[in-house]
């Protein structure tokens, strides 16, 4: 197998266990529920198969994620992948950097924003209203979390509404959740050529 | 089932901006508890009871510096148990202040603490050390699941009070 990454890029990776993965042929009824495995629908990641070892959590944790990352109205999606790019470079998680990095790139049809973020980590220094964003989601991401008063002021200096400014605490915040799976139980790779 | 429990330790005030503004995530806002839910009290603890899961969410609570989630947690240990066992787990697991001398036990803490402080330098070697500590994948799995949420669920309470005052 290939070497694991340690450094930020938006390249595509694959992600490696630590853990042995759920067998898709032994699942019970109450895993396969939580990974969303239907006849039609039998792909499922070695990350999902990994967390269906607690099926409890992943059935609720799927829905959620996916309702702060692409629920309809509020913030923008780009500026929701920002929020999970700032929480992922706090908390080094290669592999959700990439995954989000990549999104951000794709929506917003610039590499520019990135590739800072990616060269000067939580120090970046960005255009006025995305600097706003990801010092909020970033200082949101360290323990304690260090938001203050004047962050706040910032995202609603910059136009953010009161929904605008809830959807980035949620994103950022899931980010909290995801890179504390991603990046403690398994490693990014560079897919095999 | 607990409900609005981040509405409640955030303080968000019914008819107040944030709270108007939340009707539009009230799915997102169930879920939240639903995921509570989850990984405190679940239908299947495994290695992991109850009681141990609300004081080590206490723990962490306390790391975030949030003291509003970590009464939350402290309330729900004795909730779970009583008796000596719970009053050791209040004393060694739910105050950032003391570590607990069993070896499995140790181990656990020592992993919600990285994951809850630096998660940014776990590394392999402390899954392998919970491994040799006892503890199988699922039980890994759960743990983790915990640590994270209750990592989501300060930085959500933290960021809503942070943003009510200027709404």
């Amino acid at each position: 197998m290939s070497e694991p990454v340690h450094t930020f890029t938006a390249e595509p990776l694959q992600w490696s266990p630590y853990l042995t993965p759920v067998r898709l042929d032994e699942a019970t009824p109450e895993q396969l529920d939580a990974m969303k495995v239907t006849p039609s629908n039998k792909k499922v990641s070695d990350y999902v198969l990994t967390l269906a070892h607690d099926p409890e959590s992943l059935a609720v944790r799927s829905p959620l994620f996916n309702a702060i990352m692409y629920g309809r109205d509020g913030l923008s999606r780009a500026e929701r992948e920002l929020g999970a790019v700032g929480a992922s470079i706090v908390n080094r998680c290669v592999y959700c950097a990439s995954v989000h990095a990549a999104q951000f790139n794709r929506l917003t049809e610039r590499t520019d924003v990135i590739a800072r973020i990616f060269a000067d980590g939580p120090a970046a220094e960005l255009e006025e209203h995305q600097q706003a964003i990801f010092d909020f989601a970033v200082k949101l991401s360290e323990t304690p979390p260090a938001v203050t008063h004047k962050d706040a002021v910032a995202l609603r200096d910059t136009g953010l509404s009161a929904l605008e400014m809830a959807d980035l605490v949620l994103s950022a915040a899931i980010f909290g959740w995801a890179n504390r799976l991603m990046h403690t139980l398994g490693e990014p790779r560079r897919p095999s050529a | 089932m607990q409900t609005d429990i981040i509405e409640r330790l955030a303080g968000i005030g019914s008819g107040s901006p944030l709270a108007e503004a939340l009707k539009a995530r009230a799915e997102i806002m169930r879920l939240s508890d639903a995921s509570h839910e989850a990984v405190l009290r679940p239908k299947t603890p495994g290695g992991l009871s109850h009681a141990l899961r609300a004081a080590l969410a206490a723990r962490m609570a306390a790391w975030l510096g949030n003291d509003a989630l970590a009464a939350h947690y402290r309330a729900l240990l004795q909730e779970a148990g009583s008796g000596q066992a719970a009053e050791d787990l209040a004393a060694t697991v739910a105050t950032t202040e003391s570590l607990p001398a069993e070896r499995r036990l140790a181990a656990i803490v020592r992993h919600v603490d990285l994951v809850t402080r630096e998660p940014r330098e776990a590394t392999r070697a402390d899954i392998e050390a919970l491994r040799a500590a006892g503890l199988d994948e699922a039980d890994i799995v759960r743990l983790s699941e915990l640590a994270a949420f209750v990592n989501y669920q300060a930085r959500v309470i933290a960021g809503f009070r942070c943003l009510q005052d200027v709404m």
